[in-house]
């Protein structure tokens, strides 16, 4: 422990770092060019390159799903992706969705409707991960019951337990606006 | 996560030129395994090649009337192809057993088979791992071991392998096409993956410098009578304790061919081929199911708190079979 | 009238931000210039570094600097300086203060770089050396070790005996004797935790922090740091769930204010999910029950022994063994409590501290009572219910547990229950039906707040309290909005900003009526002032008016017994010429009358478990719980707040345990892959009843609170199920496959 307040450490700055490219991402219908290294992920190309937090960080592992956004209309883990390999890809985040869907007068998409109505949520965090993951469920037609909803939307934890709400929900959404789904 | 260099293999021969000029080059796919163990500073690769446009992403008949899965096929959907649906519900229902939709939408057929254990201590770089640094010793003997081999094991590691659609590939006696740059080979799917032994770092037995292009199913689906059972410690989205894959062919009450393969429990789809003998020729009831668990925890060794494993196998293969017969 | 908003279902009021990904948490708050650390963590339970070299990492090009004790700015070392609002006795830890190692995973250094790639892979470099020292992390092992504190912390009640229980005991007709073990459990909220420094050229830090009270963030950088409440305000408008684990600052908050002054940089520091496991924690327990009861089986005495775990450098306590005393009338009460130092962190609140856990095995106990003695186990409650406290031999101020019960049980149908277990199957699966009470306190504390109503007709109110997802916001609106009569969407509640007046940590189910207390108190200092202007304006139809005699409502103010009399709140502002009203007040709970009177939550859990019988796995397939909370103030919130709970108690029963190897003395299953908690599959669907409930004495608003009740007594009720399913009494949670079949 030094006695003074600490002097900031010079080093020779010797090491060799990859080189970083300029790489292009289609972001909710948008152009976004960003200059990366190919170890940057998805998921933080979005939000600490594009500003886009919206998609959130629950575990960087692929263990929670709160990153989930949707990849040419499927959804993945964003912190699984490396953001150089999905270029030539159609990204769509939570932020999107309220420009995709916008059916409401507030612009909500209908599951982000549905979601506010069944008080889906609490906390909020886990909410833009399942909004997408919702969205991609109804895009992949294999959800014939509510226990299809439960099993299919086990990838998405919500930590403040809001899982029946979120079923309700996506119910809701699935009976009624089938067309929207 | 260490820093690499990245390029997108065009054709199949750039991706085998480009992985046999470089030993600490990896192929990446879907990512949702390597990726995952980059950032947990268990696997460094310098060099990553995109093999995400070489094609290899059909899923079409063979010759013999069996089927084609492309390597970059995805797992979801491999599983929700209406050909693999109807012919092999088996492999179907293991994919849509292991991870969440998520991982399935990325993860691969080709990757599938090359992911690596979820012991706790290959995960965590404060602990010796056999298989993550070789010769540092296995935690996991003397350690929590829940997760870990009964079956297989050896004094250097315990580990199990994760996947679900492989303990079906297993059971189906799928082949594993890969790609090298003399030409191309097959590997029977019980050869694959190896046992731990002394060299519990190598998991499966692929060269370094070769890719997997397909894995093909034989024509017999076992449609009419299967099972994939799984045992985890939540209802979703956890790995399997001990499953069973069981495709059976009925006579009656009487078993014609059996397959029987389980997971969770060694270094590798477990197959027991004596045990699957025990089950032909004979009727489909308790008694000959017990028979045939019973051989294959005959040779099981618990490691503490694993060993009710043990029992949960057993009572799994009944299980599975009971259920796949009916 | 239009503006009563007080127990209607309400949307969330931060709903649309939530779900359009606007809501900004602690690590999302973006500036230009940001630079981001990463934690370098121990390997190693106990000892000390003898060599840590950062040479490698700082060769990176872009690597600003790696913190350790050896290069750590000097400062403050007293414990004093390192306090916080919820800090039990001992010495606080400090952050890279020295070369010792206290535990596992403990924080050793801090790399700062200009991106957060590069500071993790910068992290990776950096090469320490140990000496090691044997730690003891196995509170089953040394339990012998187990002290009886002298102080804890000021929550803590020193456990208190009546009666004789040996003696009761002995009167007994029917008793049980068991012990009850429960593992670590991890708070993990979704959004791990996370501080965002932002420096500005003044040198004000402006800090966005991961915490359950920006006050208390703030007073602890403020003392480490030396810095007023101007040089440094802390944020938390959103918080990705805490359950507890943001009561203290934590590290990350510690690091990222240090790396920001040194570097003159904006900095944020965000934990892993692994680093999620290597502070606070429900800390696991061993509790022993002796129970009797008489041939009618009304309870003759209760033994409660619990051991818990606590770290090295504090005596965390919690309320464990007092629960049993209180639930039943009981005469003879022998509670002993004690704790084992282990060299872990020191342990954490967590969701319904102490209660869950005593509740978790004493209605276990109960249940075992209960069949001893032939009797329902319903019955049996109700046979030992007691209209009183026995613990401080008060009153209630209410008690609708009876109510709860009723309700619950009749929702669930539980007359229809065979009380023999292993009498109900379907098909492989074992069907078992069982129940529990869930308690916990009704406290209010003291909080300030502040409302500020301007021209046109739009009202502020502030607190610095949180939002963790309970729906402070909402429920502090619709408390504002119906006080003066205003539309919901002319009401803003602002918290979470440690400049807005001070209220306590939110946790302990307290904020609803602590800060719905002091939100009402300020809106209705904004009333007087408006019936004043009001009286004075030319031609007032209620010049002649008393306070009482009006009411505020639908944007006006009217006489009570004469609607169309009255005025606009609009014309009153602009006929007043003040271009806002602002009222600050700081609400006090009535200490003289809450004092002659207990004051708790109850509920009534009932719950049916499918078990295979084969295969050990536990399904649980239905609840029905009864709350009697008070007023509910929002239904739909409300709901939601016990629902949560009640995924938590299936947590609890079945899958939540933080597994320490002590090979390593370290908790090994540290990630959401194999720590696991309760995912969509897993929840069954959930009914839950508000039984009415009046109460004058617990606040002005008649709440009690809903954030910890749901999972108090949901572990103990699926404990049960199982027991009734399977005839097997498993006595420690979590209930896994391999411990039922």
């Amino acid at each position: 422990m030094s006695n003074q307040s600490a002097t900031i450490t010079e080093a020779p700055k010797t090491a060799q770092l990859p080189r970083t490219s300029i790489v292009t991402l289609t972001v909710n219908g948008e152009q976004r060019s960003l200059r990366i290294a190919p170890w940057t992920t998805l998921l933080d190309a979005l939000r600490e390159y594009l500003d886009l937090t919206g998609t959130k960080k629950g575990c960087d592992h692929g263990q929670c799903g709160a990153c989930t956004v949707l990849v040419d209309g499927k959804r993945i883990n964003a912190c699984l992706a490396l953001a150089v390999m999905v270029d030539d890809r159609e990204i769509t985040t939570i932020e999107g969705l309220t420009k995709e869907g916008s059916a409401t007068p507030d612009g909500l998409h209908p599951m982000q409707a549905a979601f506010i109505e069944h008080d889906a949520f609490q906390c909020g965090y886990c909410t833009p991960g399942q909004i997408c993951s919702a969205v991609g469920l109804l895009k992949e037609g294999h959800a014939h019951s509510r226990e299809d909803i439960q099993e299919l939307m086990s990838g998405n934890i919500c930590r403040c337990g809001a899982y029946p709400n979120i079923v309700d929900a996506i119910e809701d959404v699935k009976n009624h606006q089938p067309d929207r789904a | 996560m260490n820093p690499f260099t990245y390029s997108r293999a065009g054709d199949l021969d750039e991706a085998v030129r480009e992985i046999s000029d470089n030993d600490r080059a990896k192929f990446i796919a879907g990512g949702t395994n390597l990726v995952d163990l980059m950032k947990a500073n268990v696997m460094h690769p310098t060099h990553l090649v995109d093999i995400t446009r070489l094609g290899l992403s059909a899923i079409e008949e063979t010759e013999e009337g069996g089927l084609r899965l492309g390597s970059l096929v995805t797992n979801a959907e491999t599983a929700y192809h209406p050909q693999v649906a109807e012919r092999y519900p088996l492999l179907a229902n293991a994919i849509l057993a292991g991870a969440s939709p998520q991982l399935r939408n990325m993860a691969t057929n080709g990757g599938n088979l090359l992911q690596r254990t979820r012991c706790y201590y290959f995960y965590d770089t404060a602990t010796p791992c056999n298989k993550r640094e070789p010769g540092s010793g296995c935690s996991a003997l003397n350690g929590h071991n829940r997760i870990h081999a009964i079956l297989g094991t050896s004094e250097h590691c315990i580990a199990t392998h994760p996947s679900d659609m492989c303990v079906a590939l297993a059971a189906l006696e799928a082949v594993v096409r890969v790609t090298n740059r003399y030409g191309e080979r097959a590997i029977p799917f019980a050869d694959f993956h190896r046992l731990p032994g002394d060299t519990p770092h190598i998991d499966a037995n692929l060269e370094p410098d070769e890719i997997i292009t397909a894995v093909e199913l034989p024509p017999r689906g076992f449609s009419q009578h299967f099972k994939y059972l799984k045992i985890r410690d939540r209802a979703s989205y956890a790995f399997a304790l001990v499953s069973v894959a069981v495709g059976l062919e009925m006579e009656g009450d009487t078993i014609r061919e059996a397959r029987l393969a389980l997971g969770g429990v060694a270094h590798k789809p477990w197959r027991n081929l004596e045990a699957e003998a025990l089950l032909v020729g004979n009727p489909a009831n308790r008694e000959t199911f017990k028979r045939a668990a019973d051989r294959i925890v005959a040779d099981a060794r618990g490691y503490g708190s694993n060993s009710f494993k043990i029992e949960l196998a057993r009572r799994a293969v009944v299980r599975a079979l009971n259920e796949a017969a009916k | 009238m239009t503006t009563n908003y007080i127990g209607k279902p309400t949307n969330r009021v931060d709903g649309y931000a939530k779900v359009t990904g606007g809501a900004k948490y602690a690590g999302e708050h973006n500036v230009p210039g940001l630079t981001y650390g990463v934690v370098v963590s121990s390997d190693i339970a106990r000892g000390r570094i003898s060599r840590i070299d950062a040479s490698e990492a700082l060769k990176l090009n872009g690597v600003l600097e790696v913190f350790t004790h050896e290069n750590r700015p000097s400062l403050p070392w007293f414990d004093r300086n390192y306090q916080d609002q919820d800090q039990p006795p001992g010495s606080p830890f400090r952050p890279l203060y020295d070369n010792e190692i206290q535990f596992s995973q403990q924080p050793i250094a801090l790399v700062v770089a200009e991106t957060f790639e590069l500071a993790r892979y910068a992290a990776s470099l950096v090469k320490v050396q140990y000496v090691r020292e044997p730690h003891g992390t196995d509170l089953r092992a040394i339990q012998g070790q187990a002290y009886a504190p002298s102080k804890g912390k000021p929550s803590w009640k020193k456990p208190r005996p009546r009666g004789n229980a040996a003696q009761g005991m002995e009167q007994s007709i029917f008793k049980i004797e068991g012990r009850y073990d429960h593992a670590a459990e991890h708070h993990n909220p979704l959004e791990m935790h996370a501080s965002t420094v932002v420096y500005e050229p003044s040198g004000k830090l402006t800090v966005y922090d991961k915490t359950q009270g920006v006050p208390n963030s703030q007073k602890y950088i403020s003392r480490i740091f030396g810095l007023s409440k101007a040089q440094a305000t802390v944020h938390a408008p959103f918080i990705g769930g805490a359950f507890g684990s943001g009561l203290r600052p934590q590290y990350q908050l510690f690091l990222a204010v240090m790396a920001a002054l040194q570097l003159k940089r904006s900095v944020r520091v965000t934990l892993t999910r692994q680093q999620m496991f290597s502070f606070g924690h429900r800390p696991a327990t061993i509790q022993r029950f002796e129970l009797g009861a008489d041939a009618e089986g009304k309870l003759q005495a209760v033994v409660h022994e619990a051991i818990q775990e606590t770290s090295q450098f504090e005596d965390y306590t919690e309320n464990v063994v007092n629960w049993s005393g209180t639930v039943y009338q009981c005469d003879n009460v022998e509670p002993t409590y004690k704790l084992v130092k282990l060299d872990t962190y020191t342990p954490l609140d967590m969701r319904a501290p102490g209660g869950a856990t005593a509740m978790a095995a004493y209605e276990v106990a109960i249940d075992e009572l209960a069949y001893a003695a032939g009797i329902d186990p319903l019955e049996f409650r109700l046979i030992n219910y007691t209209e009183r406290d026995p613990m401080q031999d008060l009153p209630y101020s209410s008690k609708e547990l009876r109510a709860c019960y009723r309700q619950a049980a009749e929702r669930f149908g539980w007359s229809n229950r065979r009380p023999e277990p292993r009498s109900m199957r379907d098909g492989n699966e074992l069907i078992g039906w069982g129940m529990a009470t869930g308690i916990w306190e009704a406290e209010q504390k003291p909080a300030m707040a502040k409302a500020v109503l301007t021209a046109d007709g739009k009202l502020t109110v502030s607190s610095a309290t949180e939002d963790i997802g309970t729906g402070t916001y909402t429920i502090m609106t619709q408390i504002a909005a119906e006080t003066l009569g205003l539309p919901l969407e002319n009401v803003t509640f602002e918290l979470g900003d440690s400049s807005m007046p001070e209220a306590p940590l939110q946790g302990g189910s307290w904020t609803a009526a602590t800060v719905g207390s002091a939100v009402k108190s300020a809106c209705l200092e904004v009333q007087k002032r408006l019936f004043e202007y009001a009286g004075s304006m030319p031609d007032s139809p209620l010049a002649k008016a008393d306070a009482d005699g009006v009411v505020f409502a639908d944007g006006r103010i009217h006489l009570k017994h004469y609607p169309t009399i009255g005025v606009t709140i609009q014309d009153v502002l602009r006929h007043s010429g003040v271009d806002r009203i602002e009222e600050e007040v700081t609400t006090l709970p009535d200490m003289l009358r809450q004092k002659k009177y207990a004051r708790f939550t109850h509920s009534a859990v009932f719950v049916e478990v499918k078990v295979d019988e084969d295969l050990g796995t536990v399904h649980v397939t239905r609840v029905v719980t009864a709350v009697a909370g008070g007023r509910i103030l929002n239904p739909k919130t409300a709901r939601s707040q016990v629902l949560g709970g009640v995924v938590w108690g299936i947590g609890m029963a079945l899958e939540e345990e933080s597994v320490l190897d002590h090979q390593f003395g370290r908790f090994i299953n540290h990630d959401l892959a194999e720590y696991h908690v309760a995912v969509n599959l897993d929840v069954p669907p959930i009914d839950v009843i508000f039984v009415e409930e009046n109460d004058t004495v617990v606040n002005p608003l008649g709440v009690k609170g809903l954030g910890e009740i749901g999972v108090v007594g949901t572990p103990a009720a699926i404990a049960n199920a199982v027991f009734h399913a399977t005839g097997k009494r498993l006595r420690d949670l979590p209930i896994t496959l391999d411990k039922v079949m």
